[in-house]
């Protein structure tokens, strides 16, 4: 296996990701392409930590780390539309122009 | 500037078995990642989401990951995706096929250019440092040696982490939970 292919991978995903975050319009779908983009470094952290057979295995510490703090952001998000639903009767977040000048 | 020239033969490449698994593991993960950020219907793009990441779960298990991949099947599959769902049901989004779910093609085509030229940067960028870099034969990580690391030098960090972890889940309670003087809906 070469280390490459999977920096390929977690390249792709995040590409994916950042065109999700900018294309959609639906605030879960922009939550859902924001975990897209944090599996990508979960990939590259996990590839990097495999190839330099670091003993203390830091890589895969931190991806653990960014997954318990990336169920956090999705809590706190999902709490924060839910709160947006309430009020303005749509999760659509080109709607939210109450700051526009 | 040749960077071809320092990679490693496709022939060679394509003769390792684990290579074959890994095209067949990341085939259904890309496309599931396509899927979920194009798809119409916002239940399919969030189940698609499943696939695209169980296939990063099953690259874990590949690079000899274990206890990574299975919390990202446990805690990503078995619980963000709820947690989703749970969001799409509750915002009562349009489940339809017709609906418009994603921006129009003004914003879609600059969208997809700069996604594909931030892709070419950072593949010319790995190529050209990791281009020959091979993983060496390895044992997989046992979750005591994991165990021993986290508890032992990263035991602040995770503690950080398990504080921000409870300082989340009270905060959603605390937005998510209705006014008590007269329902704003």
């Amino acid at each position: 296996m070469t280390l490459v292919q999977f920096l390929l991978i977690g390249a792709a995903l995040f590409s994916m990701g950042l065109y999700g975050v900018i294309t959609r319009k639906n605030a879960v779908l922009i939550l859902a392409s924001v975990e897209l983009m944090l599996a990508a470094v979960n990939i590259n952290m996990i590839a990097f930590d495999t190839y330099l057979q670091d003993p203390l295995h830091s890589g895969q510490i931190f991806s653990l780390f960014i997954i318990a703090l990336a169920a956090a952001e999705v809590g706190i998000g999902i709490a924060i539309v839910l709160m947006i639903y309430r009020n303005r009767q749509s999760a659509d977040v080109d709607e939210l122009n109450l700051m526009k000048g | 500037m040749p960077i071809l020239t320092e990679t490693v033969a496709f022939g060679d490449w394509f003769r390792e078995a684990a290579n074959w698994a890994f095209l067949i593991i990341a085939a259904p993960t890309l496309f599931g990642a396509w899927r979920t950020v194009t798809s119409n219907n916002i239940v399919r793009a969030v189940l698609y989401l499943v696939v695209a990441l169980a296939g990063t779960a099953a690259m874990f298990l590949m690079l000899g990951a274990a206890f990574v991949g299975w919390t990202v099947v446990l805690v990503y599959i078995g619980a963000v995706v709820i947690l989703f769902l749970i969001g799409i049901m509750i915002t009562r989004a349009p489940v339809g096929a017709d609906t418009v779910l994603s921006h129009n093609r003004e914003v879609k085509l600059p969208a997809a250019l700069l996604s594909v030229v931030l892709f070419v940067v950072m593949a010319w960028a790995m190529i050209d440092a990791f281009g020959a870099s091979m993983i060496e034969a390895f044992e997989p990580t046992l979750t005591s040696d994991l165990a021993n690391v986290l508890f032992d030098r990263f035991v602040i960090p995770f503690e950080v982490v398990s504080f921000v972890l409870l300082a989340a889940l009270i905060g959603s309670i605390a937005i998510a939970r209705k006014d008590d003087e007269g329902d704003r809906r």
